[in-house]
């Protein structure tokens, strides 16, 4: 294949990854952005996405479509589940206190991954696509799948900013975030929305990793670099802020699919987190972010 | 007759915030060994321009100079051990050590510097005798392993003015000293300042017009960022342009 | 220092490292193995407690700075054929420039912001370390030979294979770091470092340079995790990629939170108590590491403090 053309095939995994990348990394910045904390395991809730898509999709023999949307549908509510109880048990003990809540979530991570090792084991598992459908460009063919899978994910992230945007929930959210003592005192439950904020943006990344597992395989140590990369995307593009996460989950996507398909994989990783780095000490707002007003 | 030299002198000062003029053009002499006070309505400046003096702000344009240098640049804690100390509005003492450890940082400051280097070190004794020197001029002697959380509230105050002392410094800044204290405990207050002045100057931030008007040499008032007068307190408690900054009311005194 | 309780205080740290030479003779040879791997870990704990319990610095990224005396110890002996005192200040100089670099460029951060940035810096190191492949073989990591790793000892000679050798060098390291560490927590050093972890503004308006002390703490910590990891390639013969990976930046947290953030011998009880739990655990299942979540859980709802420091707040006020 020439030059052209392999750049093309570059440039649509890039979308792809990008795609994932930005539905995961919405997650992330949500909870960062209303309740003010990181969660270290927003990666395993990506893996736990997976790996649950993976018990779905065996429960339903026939076409794998019914396993897939059972998966989609089923994969997000029981982790949104899971990240609910940890934030119920767990972090608002802490009351959100930001260093403690890092170790919890610490804590949070290696227990869902090694009980994901002790009962789904070490294995990869693939997961069929829902649908098999090839695109034919003059120079390769490319997955219909993948290509549904971008689709799917602009669907999403417009369903976000419509959420955050135009609805009471979205506008209560975002009350919350700009000023959590105010809007306890115009009756706000704080507490009820950070635990549904929590849960959504669990979901979200499982809902992401659900998206991705037929061309991935689900595996228990598959959550770590989601982490890093969505700590990656939600630093350049600002905590807490919708475009800056998308415009940045792009660039990045984009950048590490074509890097990674020239270069070695490693070293797009080493360049990524080293300007990430470099970001966060330089210029912390990001790319778009606002200086914190506290 | 010859000019004596300031201790503190400010020169044309200016501090904004956003597009807000916090200090907007400030000319301020301080001599050796007055007490000062400055007042002011709310949003005034006060607590900008003493700021600037200590340093945990640097102005936007003008000069601030010390002893003679010219310390406009210098950071927070070089100017502390040139002898700038600075008692914050909002009691701010390590809640979570003992009366003993927080006087402790501060002589330790001090013995530090002149021990000349961080090798050598002090002895046990001399840290024990600052400690206990600066506390028995507040009257704390009696609590040095309590918590300095766990004091009520008017003596975490003269534990915080103690911390001042123990840096042994020629300019003490006070930062609204009286708030939340009891009339008896200002009493002692006033008598402690009193006999700090004898070896210090003194700067504070006031709104307690009686202590103001008992302990001042001499009153800047400002408002809005400017200095609006400045004199005796004769003078100040006359002045129109005071009384009418204060919400055209007269000033209680 | 004041009288009586330093006294104290001291007897009781050498009290412990007696104890550790007498356990040399008393214990079997896994254990006593078991124990030299401890005495090391728990140095690079020590290193990693400077930092977090008494200057309040939480970094999530001194596998680095571990992985660094790792490095700087096993590549020279075994590319370069240093002997061991060489390699071993190799490894340490390794670590301390490290720490000089990473804490200039960190140190302009402050909470949430500093512990993704140190995490972040680690997960670039480890990335070197596998990217390097043709001199660190990566994840396979590098075996050093026995031959490599004698030490000539005026006539004789010290081998750090046999197993007392490396015990008593693994406890004089150890003996080394727990007693500066005390020196430093009584220090005016040490001081400034608590009350920076407590008030920063206030410790700067003491006239107190708050970014050279916090630096000073980083490079000082750098370094001895550093010490920790060029004892550890010269002593146990072995250097990888996995030992610059997260989880052996969490697992110094992990040690520090259960023996006691800021005390002197919590370190050494945290990484003894958690190294004998992931050994035994792991000898029934491969998920060992789920413990290693649920300690970290447990701790930080209900025991901060962790042991020593439950025990010196309940009973022994005196303990450093």
């Amino acid at each position: 294949m020439d030059f052209g053309p392999y750049l093309l095939l570059a440039t649509l995994e890039g979308l792809v990854t990008a795609a994932v990348l930005a539905l995961t990394a919405l997650g992330l910045s949500l909870v960062f952005g209303v309740m003010r904390i990181v969660n270290v395991a927003h990666g395993e809730f990506f893996m736990l996405g997976a790996v649950l898509a993976w018990f779905f999709s065996t429960l339903v023999t026939g076409h794998p479509a019914f396993g897939f949307l059972l998966a989609l549908v089923l994969s997000p509510l029981l982790v949104g589940a899971v990240a609910l109880v940890s934030e119920r048990l767990v972090l608002r003990r802490l009351e959100y206190n930001p260093e403690a809540t890092i170790v919890a979530t610490i804590g949070l991570l290696y227990i869902i991954q090694q009980l994901a090792l002790t009962f789904y084991g070490p294995e990869a598992r693939p997961v069929a696509a829902p649908f098999d459908f090839r695109i034919t460009l003059p120079w390769f063919g490319y997955s219909g799948y993948k290509l549904a899978v971008v689709a799917a994910s602009a669907v999403l992230i417009a369903a976000t900013w419509f959420l955050l945007t135009k609805t009471k929930i979205g506008l209560v959210m975002r009350a919350t975030q700009h000023d959590r003592e105010t809007a306890q005192n115009f009756g706000i439950p704080v507490d009820r929305v950070y635990a549904g904020v929590f849960a959504l943006g669990a979901a979200m990344a499982a809902v992401a990793a659900v998206l991705v597992v037929p061309i991935q395989q689900a595996h228990y140590l598959m959550g770590l670099d989601p982490l890093l990369l969505s700590f990656i995307v939600v630093i350049i593009g600002g905590l807490g802020s919708l475009r800056g996460t998308v415009v940045a989950a792009v660039l990045i996507g984009l950048s590490d699919g074509i890097i990674s398909v020239f270069f070695s994989p490693t070293l797009a990783k080493m360049i990524a987190t080293l300007l990430v780095a470099m970001v966060l000490v330089f210029r912390p707002q990001g790319l778009f972010g606002t200086v914190e007003r506290r | 007759m010859a000019a004596v030299k300031p201790l503190l002198a400010v020169r044309g000062i200016h501090k904004s915030f956003g597009g807000l003029n916090a200090v907007d053009g400030v000319d301020f002499d301080l001599s050796r060994g007055e007490i000062r006070a400055i007042i002011g309505p709310n949003g005034a400046g006060k607590t900008t321009l003493v700021s600037l003096v200590c340093g945990r702000e640097m102005p936007d344009s003008g000069q601030v100079i010390f002893e003679g240098q010219d310390i406009t640049r210098l950071p927070a804690h070089e100017r502390v051990r040139r002898g700038i100390a600075y008692t914050f509005q909002i009691t701010s003492v390590f809640g979570n050590l003992s009366v003993f450890d927080n006087v402790a940082l501060a002589v330790q400051r001090t013995l530090i510097d002149r021990a000349d280097g961080i090798v050598k070190r002090h002895s046990a004794a001399d840290l024990r005798g600052g400690v206990h020197d600066a506390l028995d001029r507040v009257g704390m002697s009696d609590r040095l392993q309590t918590p300095a959380g766990d004091l009520a509230y008017g003596h975490q105050r003269l534990l915080e003015l103690a911390m001042g002392l123990a840096l042994k410094p020629r300019l003490l800044i006070l930062d609204e000293p009286t708030q939340g204290l009891s009339d008896g405990e200002i009493e002692s207050f006033l008598a402690l300042v009193r006999d700090v002045a004898k070896e210090a100057t003194v700067l504070l931030i006031e709104h307690n017009m009686p202590v103001v008007m008992e302990l001042a040499d001499r009153i800047t008032v400002m408002d809005r960022g400017r200095v609006l007068a400045e004199g005796v307190p004769d003078e100040i408690r006359a002045n129109v342009d005071v009384q009418h900054a204060y919400l055209g009311a007269s000033v209680d005194v | 220092m004041t009288g009586p309780s330093a006294l104290r205080a001291l007897s009781l740290h050498v009290a412990v490292i007696l104890a550790l030479v007498a356990l040399h003779y008393v214990l079997p040879d896994y254990h006593r193995g078991v124990l030299s791997r401890v005495l090391v870990l728990a140095v690079f704990a020590m290193g990693y407690n400077l930092l977090f319990g008494y200057c309040g610095l939480l970094s999530l990224g001194h596998a680095m700075f571990f992985a660094a005396g790792l490095y700087g110890a096993g590549l020279t002996v075994y590319h370069l054929d240093w002997n061991v005192p060489a390699a071993f200040a190799a490894g340490i100089g390794a670590g301390a420039v490290l720490a000089l670099v990473i804490g200039l460029l960190a140190l302009r951060t402050t909470g949430v912001a500093f512990m993704i940035v140190t995490l972040m810096f680690a997960q670039v190191f480890y990335l070197t370390t596998l990217y390097f492949t043709a001199w660190t073989r990566g994840e396979e990591g590098l075996v050093l030979s026995q031959q490599a790793r004698q030490m000539p000892l005026g006539s004789g000679g010290l081998d750090v294979t046999d197993l007392s050798t490396r015990y008593f060098l693994a406890l004089a390291l150890f003996a080394f770091v727990l007693l500066a560490t005390l020196f430093i927590a009584r220090a005016p050093f040490g001081r400034v470092l608590v009350a920076i972890r407590e008030n920063e503004e206030r410790v700067r308006m003491l006239g107190y340079d708050v970014f050279a002390n916090k630096l000073a703490a980083v490079v000082l910590s750098g370094t001895l995790c550093a010490a920790a990891g060029a004892a550890y390639a010269l002593l146990f013969g072995y250097v990888g990629s996995s030992f610059a990976a997260i989880q052996y930046s969490i697992l110094p947290l992990l040690w520090v939170l259960l023996g006691g953030a800021a005390t002197t011998l919590g370190p050494l009880i945290g990484t003894l108590f958690m190294f004998y739990v992931i050994d035994i655990s792991s000898g029934y299942t491969s998920a060992y590491m789920l413990f290693v979540g649920v300690a970290l859980i447990l701790l930080i709802l209900f025991f901060p403090k962790g042991i020593v420091g439950t025990i010196r707040q309940r009973w022994l006020p005196w303990l450093p």
